[in-house]
């Protein structure tokens, strides 16, 4: 807010009401249906409504094949996440090293940021492809058998998915990261070079923990990404749906309120995973950013 | 120094990994494009480019052969490029105003609105798909740009963008227009645009970017071929090859190529307004 305003008139309506009016219909309308949704029960013709208290979520959590899908969710989230953050990470403090070329090699480390899911996707479909795909052969020829088959076995596919995912995300990571170095006072880091000259223990003890806050809300955005974004890489990779178990949730949200008709059913996931992104969001508000200091 | 230098070069090294895993895949992919179909099932993908570069990304650009054979890559680069401009413009000028008026204005309802925009950044498009599908269908937007770009406009992230440049604009510019005798939208118009001219610019290009790169959303909105986007397109027509005899894998990695090029090129030569962007909207 500023000290200094204008007076008392309609103009402020007229300026938020475009704004309001977007979000009124495509937010608040389409958030409230999920909800209320989520409590009916409708038979496959859409010709008679039930209003079923919980059951719906009660059906979710129960169903074993939904909290494999919330299980593995996690995990390829941690792994895309992680290995994102920590291969850019590696570039960007090797870029930030360097005295003379570093502003070379940014560009090449920024592109990618352009690439959508849906074609780093296809991009991985085809280097995987048992067809003409060049790392399907690569990891095959050490064995007789072939014993790396994405497109039959969970595990293989969750491969391709992460290795396509992490592809596309480096680069935003990359570039919240070398800003983030940018701005940690050099002379700090001068002065920890005269008390510690190891490299590494140096980067671990001072830079690290200055780093901390671009490292935590670079979490809590790849997490996201991972979470939602991916739908773009799954569906390309397999047009026809994934190996049973290589799904997230927001697959499955998709796949059973589109495909199956389930709209209780899906709506009462949608409701799950708004619930989890208001954690994450609470989290990121309440603890990361209180916890996190540069002092 | 001579240690020194041995690091610096296995830094180096290092990099031009990176460097080399982030370009690689895409680069086969290109290489790839120029060849014929039936020779990459022979081969597989190639690295060092052939020669049917013109022949293949002309054909691609001009003849309809997608999902129902009723669409040209031009038409969907169009479709595309339409997605991508009005989702940024329209993002711009809604953020813009509500910005405006929750940052100079003190009003009853202020406060309220601005947690209503806010709480638009809990919750993405992909938790309330199926909702927003029916909303749309209601409304009868389906297969046209409106139901297309409206509802991805719905979120947050460019108030905040310029909330915050607002805000640390000098108190002293309002004052000054003030005594001028300046209205609140002359004000807007002949003096706080101007200002902002970076600031749009920087959001314009993260926008178009995120604007082009959707996926979800053109999915479940386009059952008309009128209306796919290149990125949602390139699925439909790799579906198609993955059923015929000779998989035409070359045209394929053309669109991949073609849907790539716009992005890209606007990151790279818009390199410093787009880090600019990224760092002050991902906020």
């Amino acid at each position: 807010m500023k000290r200094v305003h204008f007076g008392h008139s309609p103009i402020p309506y007229v300026f938020v009401l475009p704004q309001m009016l977007i979000i009124g219909v495509f937010f608040l309308w389409p958030s409230f249906e999920a909800f209320r949704l989520s409590f009916f029960l409708e038979d496959p013709w859409g010709l008679s409504n039930q209003f079923v208290w919980f059951d719906n979520y009660w059906d979710v959590i129960s169903d074993e094949n939904y909290r494999a899908v919330f299980f593995s969710t996690v995990i390829f989230s941690a792994v895309v996440a992680l290995l994102s953050i920590i291969l850019a990470l590696l570039f960007a403090v090797k870029v930030d090293g360097l005295l003379r070329l570093s502003s070379t090699y940014r560009p090449f480390l920024t592109w990618s940021y352009a690439i959508a899911p849906a074609v780093a996707g296809l991009i991985a479909r085809f280097l995987y492809s048992p067809q003409i795909g060049p790392l399907y052969d690569f990891l095959n020829q050490f064995s007789t058998d072939t014993w790396f088959e994405p497109r039959l076995d969970a595990m293989d596919a969750w491969l391709v998915l992460a290795s396509g995912s992490i592809w596309k995300q480096i680069s935003v990571n990359f570039v919240f990261l070398v800003a983030g170095l940018q701005a940690i006072p050099r002379n700090v880091l001068e002065a920890s070079l005269l008390d510690n000259p190891n490299g590494f223990r140096r980067f671990w003890s001072i830079t690290l923990p200055l780093l901390a806050p671009t490292l935590f809300f670079l979490l809590v955005i790849n997490i996201s990404y991972a979470v939602f974004e991916t739908f773009g890489v799954i569906d390309t990779v397999y047009p026809f749906g994934p190996p049973s178990g290589a799904q997230t949730l927001v697959y499955k949200v998709y796949v059973d309120g589109f495909k199956g008709a389930d709209l209780g059913g899906s709506s009462a996931q949608s409701v799950i995973l708004m619930v989890i992104v208001l954690l994450l969001t609470v989290v990121q508000f309440r603890y990361i950013e209180k916890r996190v200091h540069y002092t | 120094m001579n240690r020194l230098h041995r690091y610096q070069l296995a830094d180096h090294a290092i990099l031009i990994l990176g460097i080399l895993f982030l370009v690689t895949p895409l680069w086969v992919v290109f290489a790839s494009s120029t060849y014929p179909a039936e020779y990459l099932i022979r081969h597989g993908l190639q690295v060092i480019p052939g020669d049917q570069m013109v022949e293949t990304y002309w054909s691609v650009l001009t003849e309809k052969k997608g999902f129902t054979e009723q669409i040209t890559a031009a038409r969907m680069l169009l479709n595309s490029m339409i997605l991508g401009v009005g989702f940024a413009i329209g993002k711009i000028a809604i953020s813009m105003t509500a910005a405006y008026a929750i940052v100079y204005f003190r009003f009853p309802l202020g406060t309220f609105l601005f947690w209503v925009i806010f709480s638009t950044l809990l919750l993405p498009l992909e938790v309330r798909i199926i909702p927003s599908y029916k909303v749309v269908a209601d409304l009868g937007l389906l297969n046209s740009y409106t139901g297309l770009i409206v509802p991805l406009i719905a979120s947050a992230t460019g108030t905040f963008f310029f909330r915050q440049f607002f805000r640390s604009v000098p108190e002293e510019v309002l004052e000054a227009a003030k005594l001028d005798g300046a209205g609140p939208i002359k004000f807007f118009i002949d003096i706080l645009m101007p200002l902002s001219k970076t600031m749009m610019a920087a959001l314009f290009i993260i926008m178009f970017v995120v604007g082009w790169n959707q996926y979800l959303w053109p999915l479940l909105m386009t059952t008309n071929d009128d209306y796919v986007t290149i990125v949602y397109g390139i699925k439909q027509v790799m579906q198609n090859l993955d059923e015929s005899r000779i998989p035409e894998y070359n045209r394929g990695f053309a669109l991949a190529v073609l849907a790539l090029l716009p992005p890209i090129g606007i990151v790279l030569i818009f390199q410093k307004m787009f880090i600019k962007g990224l760092l002050e909207s991902d906020k």
